[in-house]
């Protein structure tokens, strides 16, 4: 690990200032992923700045809906009543994920920003376009079942593999940033670029912008989502594929409908196609099986990955019919 | 009261759980510097050039070995004897054979120093051909094994009858060719090695299951008499095999101490234990079983690829159950490796046996539905009443009534004959079973015991604890055999200055040692014995010899048991501060007479999504018959073990190799998956005691390793009953089942 400058940050102007313009620095948060991708030399950041003593850990009821400090832990998250009562979804993609140990560090904001898990971009032995751009992508033709076909271009086939986000983007999630040229709010899916030629580039955040808190708007989905995560063992491992999926239903019709995947993605991947071809429609594996047809299109497989098409398919069948059931 | 046998809990656990247990890189060593390898980034070719010039400027940095001036060792012939003694790369050259091959070895004030130099060591590479790291592409310059004695015409073959016209005068054949991964030990404890040089005289402190070995290899490579060379390793953090040899790192340790003039720290990092440290070959097996109308097995054949490197040979015995399990009047194995860009491979966890019987078991399976048979009866049709290879009788076998008990208990005879006939909650349910098997292993050992005059016993023996429970299981042995507490005996190993045992690996360290702590222990207690006898001021003075008890620690008449004293008081009357007798055990002549391998009977309810293919064991439960049990509880805490390796071997475990750049690209425990504990089902373990007086003095078979054995055929065999599909690759994998 390279040797590095440590700041603690009084306040968010501080933070701002300490990372100043250059490459060079790096916000610190829970540290789950910044700690392990230094100690493998992908990430060498010169300056530390550790955002803990800043006061963003609050989650907050509010007659619009739910406020999430960025420094807000996963687990607390998780287990807050707010979270569990009115966005049951979120509570469940967080608890799919990781371990006890690392969601009691790792935070909301950070979490926004977890890197990918492709094996190429960890190992600094090999060429990765993300890592070194114009340096290549062994992925495309080497290991890469754990990688996506949605978003994904000839030059970058990694996955984005936080389950939190997934939750977040079905949600409609409004990030609130405080940047060099102030504070701003866009929606998660205005977050995250796709990789193209440069898939170095992973958001559209300025340098040293830094992510303050997560709003959710109130959502009518609270009685009917669901976050299903299939992976190659119970716990603890990243998901082949996951669904957020969340109806509104009235009637015998679905009125509204979120579904967004994991697993599959250059980013927490949102259908609208999907959605549409649901909406209006009555509960039933044709409208379902449509859904994920829609979901799926478009996807650009792998050899290692190719499987993931089909599973994607029945898990968000799967994932409709548990949302759907009769209560 | 007499201790073996019974649950006791395990002697080291108080040490372990409070941290008290120091493992090798714990050693406090005043002075140490640290040393860190740097790894090939390339699998074939050669290093042209190192550029230090970054590395050098860092605070801290001590040294770096290259080639260019590492010592000039003459690297001892790996010794013919010893199948753990591997080809090392000990920057002799420049050539790079593997992925993460040592090239260089930096050496700082601190792991942190240390640690940012080495990544600051810039290698230019030249690698002119591609690297071959995948079996298939090399199978058709498959070559068989050195032959493994002089005037082997066919090594790696051997057959009785003549199994390929058996094969076509079958009744039923079954054919099939079942796959298995290259896999990765990953032990918790990382190889680690703390070298401090005293003038010519070396101590190593070393995560190792052959402290032996050790010493042998590392006073060979430079030139040393063995008894200069002091190898200690009191605890391992896990050895699963791939502790059982000496590796790379060991060397390059040694050497940087010698040129430092200063104690040096060596501990792997865990990506490097992927490559330098071998791993399980992936092997390619094509298997064929005839069969009469009634289902007696007529025929097998068996031939096996494994994998290798290009530049030592580890062969995967996978044949070797299959000559060994069911009675069959022709049998034909061959075994042949390929030569790949990998580090050699070694033993891991039932090394031959577990890959073996994946292929076999699962063609037992296919043969049952093939006949219409029960998979349990097929077996009980086939059983081998004597060993079907030798002819010999069996020094004990139990497997009938493992097979019995195992089936009582998981409730096998419920079993709906036909494949794809349970739905439970979304979930097809399946049963399966197999047949586990290891053989008894047994090598010479030495140990020393010793009465003192403070009323304790000392016992020493050389050996190691894996984890697996050699302290307490020795110290029971002792402690019964000598008559003294338990609490007052103190069994110690883990130093080659300790009467010297075997290399534990093979499942042989309760066997071995335990029969050498036996006999000392009996020779230390007669010899006790006959000073008292001899002595005239003794409340034993004169008695004849089957009138002397000596139970906790107390000498006394058994005609008159009120005559007795403590045996520190023997001591003491004959002023001498301790007794001690060392035996060197060794295979008796009578256990030639016999075959010896413990049996068990493993059987597997899986449940497998119907919509999304994932995998899971419900249920679990293995019979066991290992011989007599030293202790009921570190005993079955072992077959638990081995069961969970065998449901991570059918499920989980795979070492993902890039076919282009030759390397490892899942080299961390994120992503090389062994089961969390929501993979591990209630794992139910039946011990069936044995009775065996020909396999050893003790009558004990081992257990370290029979229970990885089968498993994997076993889930398969469930797998293929729960979804009619049959998985002959493993792991087993959603993709397979969707």
């Amino acid at each position: 690990m390279r040797a590095f400058t440590y700041v603690r940050a009084t306040d968010e102007g501080a933070a701002l200032d300490a990372i100043g313009p250059a490459a060079e620095g790096a916000y610190l948060a829970g540290g789950t992923s910044l700690l392990d991708l230094m100690k493998l030399e992908v990430l060498e950041p010169a300056v530390l700045v550790d955002l803990n003593p800043l006061p963003l850990a609050a989650i907050e009821a509010r007659p619009d809906g739910l406020r999430i400090g960025a420094l807000a832990r996963n687990s607390d998250v998780a287990y807050s009543p707010f979270v569990r009562e009115r966005y049951p979804l979120l509570s469940q993609a967080l608890l799919a994920g990781a371990s006890a140990q690392l969601r009691n560090m790792a935070t909301v904001g950070g979490n926004l920003l977890q890197r990918t898990r492709c094996a190429y971009f960890r190992d600094p032995a090999t060429p990765c376009n993300k890592r070194k751009p114009g340096s290549g992508c062994p992925a495309l033709d080497g290991h890469n079942r754990n990688l996506a076909i949605l978003g994904v271009s000839g030059a970058c086939i990694a996955s984005h593999p936080s389950d939190m986000c997934v939750a977040l983007a079905a949600l409609d999630a409004i990030i609130l940033t405080r940047g060099p040229r102030g504070a701003r709010s866009l929606r998660i899916t205005e977050l995250y670029r796709e990789p193209g030629d440069r898939p170095d580039l992973e958001t559209t955040l300025e340098r040293g912008e830094l992510i303050t808190a997560v709003h959710l708007p109130n959502s009518p989905f609270a009685a009917r989502s669901r976050y299903l995560k299939v992976r190659d063992r119970a716990s603890y491992a990243f998901a082949l594929v996951s669904v957020a999926a969340a109806v509104d239903l009235q009637d015998g019709v679905i009125r509204a409908a979120r579904l967004a995947l994991g697993g599959v993605g250059s980013r927490p991947w949102r259908v609208p196609a999907a959605e549409a071809a649901l909406e209006g429609k009555a509960p039933s594996e044709t409208t379902f099986r449509a859904a994920a047809d829609e979901a799926l299109r478009g996807a650009a497989p792998r050899r290692g990955n190719a499987f993931k098409v089909e599973l994607a398919r029945r898990c968000i069948v799967k994932a409709l019919r548990a949302v759907a059931e009769p209560t | 009261m007499k201790t073996v046998g019974r649950p006791l809990d395990r002697l080291d656990g108080r040490a372990k759980v409070t941290g008290a247990a120091r493992f090798s890189a714990d050693t406090p060593v005043a002075d140490v510097a640290h040393a860190v390898i740097v790894s090939s980034a390339i699998a074939k070719g050669r290093v042209v050039k190192l550029d230090l010039s970054r590395a050098a400027t860092e605070p801290g940095l001590l040294h770096i070995l290259t080639p260019e001036n590492a010592m000039k060792l003459q690297p001892a012939a790996p010794d013919p004897n010893s199948p753990v003694d591997r080809v090392l790369q000990i920057l002799q050259d420049d050539l790079v054979h593997y992925s993460r091959q040592p090239i260089a070895l930096v050496v700082a004030d601190t792991l942190e120093h240390a640690v940012r130099a080495a990544a600051l060591v810039a290698p230019s590479y030249e690698a002119t051909t591609a690297p071959v790291v995948e079996l298939e592409a090399r199978e058709g310059r498959a070559l068989a094994p050195k032959p493994s004695k002089p005037g082997d015409e066919h090594p790696g073959v051997v057959s009785r009858g003549d199994a390929d016209r058996a094969l076509a005068a079958a009744f039923t054949r079954v054919e099939a060719t079942y796959t298995t991964p290259f896999e990765t030990h990953n032990p918790m404890e990382p190889h680690a090695t703390v070298a401090v040089w005293q003038g010519d005289r070396l101590t190593l402190y070393d995560a190792t299951q052959g402290i032996f070995e050790v010493r042998r290899k590392v006073s060979a490579s430079f030139g040393l008499p063995k008894e200069s060379v002091r190898v200690i390793s009191h605890f391992l953090g896990g050895g699963f095999g791939c502790k059982g040899s000496v590796w790379s790192h060991v060397i390059l340790a040694v050497m940087a101490a010698r040129l430092l003039q200063r104690p040096v720290k060596l501990a792997l990092t865990r990506p490097q234990m992927f490559g330098l440290v071998g791993g399980r070959p992936r092997t390619r097996q094509r298997v064929s079983l005839g069969a009469s109308a009634t289902g007696a097995i007529t025929a097998i054949r068996h031939d096996s690829l494994s994998a290798t490197s290009t530049f030592d040979e580890f062969v995967e015995h996978v044949t070797a159950p299959t000559r060994a399990v069911y009675a069959s009047p022709n049998v034909s194995t061959r075994e042949r490796l390929v030569r790949l860009d990998i580090g050699t491979p070694t033993f891991m966890r039932a090394p031959g046996e577990s890959s073996g019987s994946f292929a076999v078991e699962s063609a037992m399976d296919e043969l049952a539905v093939a006949l219409q048979l029960d998979p349990l009866e097929l077996r009980l049709r086939n059983h081998a009443d004597v060993d079907p290879e030798t002819g010999k009788p069996w020094s004990s076998k139990s497997l009938k009534e493992c097979y019995r008990a195992g089936a009582e208990r998981f409730g096998w005879s419920r079993r709906p004959r036909e494949p794809r006939t349970t739905l439970e909650g979304g979930a097809l349910v399946g049963w399966g079973m197999a047949t586990a098997s290891y053989p008894a292993h047994l090598r010479p050992a030495s140990a020393l015991a010793r009465f003192k005059d403070d009323g304790t016993v000392e016992v020493l023996a050389g050996s190691h604890d894996l984890g697996t429970g050699t302290y307490t299981v020795m110290t029971q042995i002792a402690s019964d055999t000598l008559g003294v507490a338990i609490d007052k005996v103190h069994f110690d190993l883990g130093d080659t200055e300790m009467p010297e045992t075997p290399v534990s690996g093979g499942s042989q360290t309760a066997a071995s040692v335990g029969s050498a702590v036996h006999a000392a222990a009996r020779e230390a207690r007669a010899q006790l014995i006959a000073l008292a006898l001899a002595d005239a001021r003794s409340a034993l003075a004169g008695a004849p010899a089957d009138d002397v008890v000596f139970e906790d620690g107390r000498l006394s008449r058994k005609s008159a048991p009120e005559r007795g004293e403590p045996f520190e008081e023997v001591l003491r009357r004959a002023g001498r501060r301790a007794l001690e007798a060392r035996h060197d055990a060794k295979p008796s002549p009578e256990r030639e007479r016999f075959a010896t391998r413990a049996f068990g009977a493993i059987f597997a309810e899986v449940r497998v999504d119907v919509a999304t293919g994932e995998v899971r064991v419900s249920r679990l439960v293995g019979a066991f018959a290992c011989g007599h049990i030293l202790n009921a509880k570190t005993a079955r805490s072992q077959l638990i073990g081995g069961m969970v390796w065998g449901l991570s071997m059918a499920l989980h475990e795979r070492t993902v190799l890039d076919h282009r750049l030759g390397r490892i690209m899942n080299a961390d425990l994120a992503e090389y998956h062994v089961p969390v504990n929501a993979d591990v089902p209630a794992v139910d373990v039946i011990l069936i005691d044995e009775v065996d007086p020909h396999v050893n003095d003790l009558g004990v078979k081992g257990i370290g390793e029979i229970g990885t054995t089968g498993v994997a055929a076993a889930i398969a065999n469930a797998v293929y009953h729960a979804t009619g599909k049959r998985i002959r690759d493993l792991p087993i994998t959603l993709d397979n089942l969707l």
